[in-house]
């Protein structure tokens, strides 16, 4: 039985975060029930699905892959930091809300962080480049239509807003 | 208000909780002094038990308790039967249901032997590994054929031949419509579905609160009420004792509708007997074991035809592996039976199958249920049919279709609800129309195909038709009810798992309550919410609780006007009910909130008229007739790489008929996922067993699901042929989007190869850019 432990300081959503976790302890286990920010989701445990994908230092990773310890230092963004107040919607989930890009919105949190990072460097991209970016997160439910078009949506009015 | 909320394409009530990671699943369930299950499974697929071991895991530090099935005792039993066969007659069916925790025998890989229940998950898994397991393996059964030999082994010990059921239906006279055809067409047709793969997994939680002796479970179930019951009934409590919680559940597809799995029964025991919380949470490797999955048929079909195409009758045989168990019946290989009839008439039909018990995971349904399978042996057998008799391949099928006039159209034999196949209403013609005109179905075999087979592309089309069975009964119930502060709460049994009824329903009730939607709050899947109902499957929600729901406002709303009418001191029809607020037409000032109506109805002092029924509430329960039958026509353009094998569908078409349409976009969004998993089976998806029954491609990235990259851009088309058997018209829509694309596929493949003309039939699914290769080389 692992027994090895480390002292671990961690920011998620600009708040930090001091904890003692086993070695063995996964960052997708430690985001949901160490720091109870379930949003997070966790669909497959072998780095395919996408769902608990988060943001590691503004990149986005499967949390289900890496190692709680391995965070120790980073910042972590969740899809809980999306929004920028409990009553306003970030402009991506906005997106997705008004073209129905979701269903039992299991997968959502990870593609919305997956997307977060895609559009910060593809400001502008076409649909094409959106599957491509998308194709790394399984989602069983919409057919991913209405996803692409959230993203297609989300940038058209980034780039309307930003004139 | 002045716009109607139903039939608009309304955004959904629930999203921001779901899009802001406030949204409860199963797993997100945090209880203090909480323990965690995992589950030892076998990793053979037949084998006697000769001893399980489990002291030095006991021993472990951290573990609590390790379970075997004897630790059971008399709580040990075989799961119910789901779903009895139907009335037809002569069936042959042999009930072997699934258990908590396996004793004397193992049946499939992943059969549950035995639980450890840890303070940690990383504990319980780590304790796995010190159960010392004796197993002596036996020849497994796989293959479906060899399965129903006199010297093959037996699953069930006493079940020879392993055959698990044998039914036959009929109408007409095959053989006398044999004698009489101009054409006789038999093909072997094998048609392989796959595991559903919600991106959540299954998972249960239990609590049992011992100072007020109830138990309260989280699931991820499609079927809260009928999961309370039942265990319920095994644990000795009354159902009151027992609150069974479906909340947001990550997909369903179908396997989370079957009950009891051997983790629904084992958890809640074990929260009980511990007096402490347990979570288990079902991997992705455990998923393709431990969820019900569907598989493969083996069809022996033959079609009568006249000479200008006109269907004289089939007949067909078939192969159904229902897997180590069958708890749920025949549900399955009926809808095979009963769906390949189709949209067309087919005056005789003689359809035998076998069910067959294997060392394989159980088969239950999904989504699709077995539909699938038929739709492909007829729609397999018109495109051969049109190439031998000359005929086009749409015009054939339009021939054949059941005319607008002939509804309710009785296909004389038994659906799975146990009632006649009768089709309520259809109009199929139009919608074989519009899908040919979407696709440019003509202008491309005139002049696009030519012109890009002239460039040396390989470029097909396809267009198929199909029939949805949906909104069965038996009933579903809803409870209607303004709030004090004027907001409308709204309660029914079925569980959700993303079709947005948080919004349908309340798009329902808006309207009859002149509320706005986002003023209406939905609770699901809460037995202490809501007491009866069935669940979520079928496609029956919005039809089946739609209506219940429909009901109960509209009594609401009488009681409404009633009480405002009284307050008034006016009549009923002098009266409106707009933005919350009851109001008398033409009198400026007269209004009252619905809120203070509420309180109103509920005083707290004085006295009532004898008979007043508190509150502005009801309850009301609808159960149709019979099925609603939603139809439609898939068509693609696809073209096929000739090196490769790899495919790009280059359009997409669903015309489709699913009544009254409550929301057009989250319809849409239902059909989209649909096609994306019809896509899945037709050319990615296979699960792919040895011949000792182990699955080879248990992990996701083996078993290989639709990307955003596979899944093709979907145009749909409506038609609206209301359903007579419910008020509101509507007819199911969840599967209709799955259903129909491997045909398409296979037709539409062998167009874009030019494979008839070499005589090469594309006869199987799932195909794949290796099968087609192999498929598409064989000399002929």
């Amino acid at each position: 039985m692992t027994t090895e432990t480390h002292d671990i300081a961690v920011t998620v959503n600009g708040k930090v975060y001091k904890r003692t976790v086993e070695a063995r302890l996964l960052l997708s286990d430690f985001v949901r029930h160490d720091l109870l920010l379930a949003g997070t989701h966790v669909g497959c445990e072998h780095g395919v699905c996408g769902a608990c994908t988060i943001l590691f230092d503004g990149v986005a990773v499967r949390s289900c892959l890496m190692f709680a310890a391995q965070a120790d230092g980073h910042s972590l963004e969740t899809v809980e930091g999306l929004a920028p107040d409990p009553e306003h919607l970030h402009p991506l989930q906005e997106a997705m809300r008004d073209c129905h890009g979701l269903q039992c919105g299991y997968c959502t949190p990870g593609i919305l962080m997956t997307m977060k990072a895609f559009l910060e460097e593809t400001p502008s991209p076409d649909e094409a480049q959106v599957r491509e970016a998308l194709s790394g997160n399984l989602c069983r439910c919409t057919g991913y239509q209405h996803i692409v078009d959230a993203v297609l949506l989300a940038a058209e009015r980034a780039l309307g807003s930003s004139k | 208000m002045t716009t109607r909320s139903f039939g608009a394409p309304v955004t959904r009530n629930e999203d921001a909780r779901l899009l802001s990671g406030r949204a409860l699943f199963v797993d997100d369930v945090e209880l203090p002094g909480m323990l965690y299950a995992a589950f030892l499974r076998s990793n053979v697929a037949h084998a006697r038990i000769n001893s399980i071991d489990v002291s030095e895991a006991r021993a472990r530090d951290g573990v609590v308790a390790v379970y075997t099935a004897e630790d059971l005792g008399d709580y040990w039993a075989p799961g119910p039967l789901l779903v009895p066969p139907p009335p037809i007659k002569d069936v042959i069916f042999n009930q072997r249901t699934q258990v908590p925790l396996a004793k004397d025998k193992v049946r499939h890989v992943g059969e549950p032997l035995a639980v450890v229940l840890a303070e940690t998950r990383y504990l319980a898994e780590d304790a796995l590994s010190d159960i010392a397991l004796d197993l002596e393996p036996l020849p497994a059964v796989v293959d479906l054929e060899k399965a129903l030999a006199d010297t093959s082994a037996c699953v069930h010990d006493g079940v020879r031949g392993n055959l698990a059921a044998l039914v036959r239906q009929s109408r007409g006279n095959y053989a006398v419509a044999r004698a009489r055809a101009d054409r006789i067409i038999s093909r072997r047709l094998l048609y392989d579905h796959g595991a559903s793969s919600p991106i959540e997994t299954r998972g249960v939680v239990a609590t049992w609160d011992d100072r007020a002796a109830r138990l309260t479970v989280w699931d991820t179930t499609q079927a809260p009420v009928f999961l309370r019951n039942g265990l319920a009934g095994m644990l000795g409590l009354s159902e009151r004792q027992v609150r069974v919680i479906a909340p947001f559940v990550g997909g369903g597809f179908g396997p989370k509708i079957m009950l009891f799995y051997p983790e629904e029964v084992v958890i809640p025991w074990a929260a009980m007997k511990l007096n402490r919380p347990v979570k288990w949470i079902e991997d992705r490797l455990e998923h393709f074991f431990a969820t019900t999955q569907e598989r493969g048929q083996t069809h022996d079909a033959e079609i009568a035809l006249s000479a200008d195409g006109r269907i004289l009758g089939v007949k067909d045989i078939f192969l159904h592996d229902t897997g180590a168990y069958n708890p749920y019946g025949l549900t399955v290989p009926i809808n095979s039976q009963c769906t390949l009839l189709g949209p067309y008439v087919i005056p005789n039909y003689d359809s035998t199958f076998r069910a067959i018990f294997t060392n394989k995971p159980i088969v239950t349904p999904y989504r699709g249920a077995g539909r699938q399978h038929g739709v492909f042996v007829i729609e397999r057998l018109l495109d051969i049919a049109a190439r031998e008799l000359n005929i086009d391949r749409a015009e054939i099928r339009r021939r054949n279709l059941i005319p607008p006039d002939a509804f309710p159209y009785d296909n004389k034999i038994i659906y799975q609800d146990f009632a006649p196949l009768s089709y309520d209403s259809g109009n199929y013609e139009p919608i074989l129309d519009k899908a040919l005109e979407m696709i440019g179905y003509h202008h491309f075999l005139a002049e696009e195909q030519p012109r890009l087979r002239a460039q040396g592309r390989h470029v097909g089309v396809g267009v198929v038709c199909y029939v949805e069975g949906t909104g069965i009964g038996p009933y579903e119930g809803a409870k209607v009810q303004v709030q004090n502060n004027g907001k409308v709460s709204i309660a029914t049994g079925i569980g959700t798992q993303g079709q947005g009824h948080f919004t349908v329903f309340a798009q329902v009730a808006a309207d009859q309550l002149g509320v706005s939607v986002r003023d209406i709050d939905i609770v699901t899947g809460d037995t202490d919410q809501f007491y009866w109902g069935a669940g979520t499957f079928a496609s029956r929600g919005a039809v089946v609780a739609g209506n219940a729901v429909n009901e109960a406002a509209k009594v609401v709303r009488q009681k409404i006007l009633k009480l405002a009418a009284e307050h008034f001191e006016c009549a009923e029809e002098d009266l409106e009910i707009v933005d919350g607020k009851v109001s008398v037409v033409g009198v400026p000032g007269q209004s009252i909130k619905l809120g203070e109506l509420a309180a109103r109805a509920n005083p707290m002092r004085g006295a009532v008229k004898p008979g007043t029924e508190p509150g502005l509430e009801s309850t009301q329960y609808f159960g149709p007739s019979g099925g609603a039958t939603a139809s439609g026509v898939h068509a693609m353009i696809v073209e096929v790489d000739p090196q490769t094998f790899t495919l790009e569908v280059l359009k997409y078409v669903v015309v489709h008929d699913c009544g009254t349409v409550i929301n057009p976009l989250i319809l849409a969004g239902q059909i989209h996922g649909g096609v994306a998993q019809g896509v899945g089976n037709a050319f990615y998806e296979q699960l792919v067993f040895d011949e000792e029954g182990q699955l080879l491609n248990a992990s996701l990235a083996d078993y290989l699901l639709p990307t955003s990259l596979e899944a093709p851009r979907t145009e749909i088309g409506h038609t609206v042929t209301p359903s007579p058997l419910n008020p509101l018209g509507v007819k199911g829509a969840g599967e209709a989007g799955a259903i129909p694309v491997g045909p398409l596929f296979a037709q539409a493949i062998e167009d874009a190869l030019g494979l008839a003309e070499r005589k090469i039939e594309l006869n199987e699914i799932p195909l794949s850019p290796t099968r087609l290769f192999e498929l598409a080389s064989q000399q002929q």
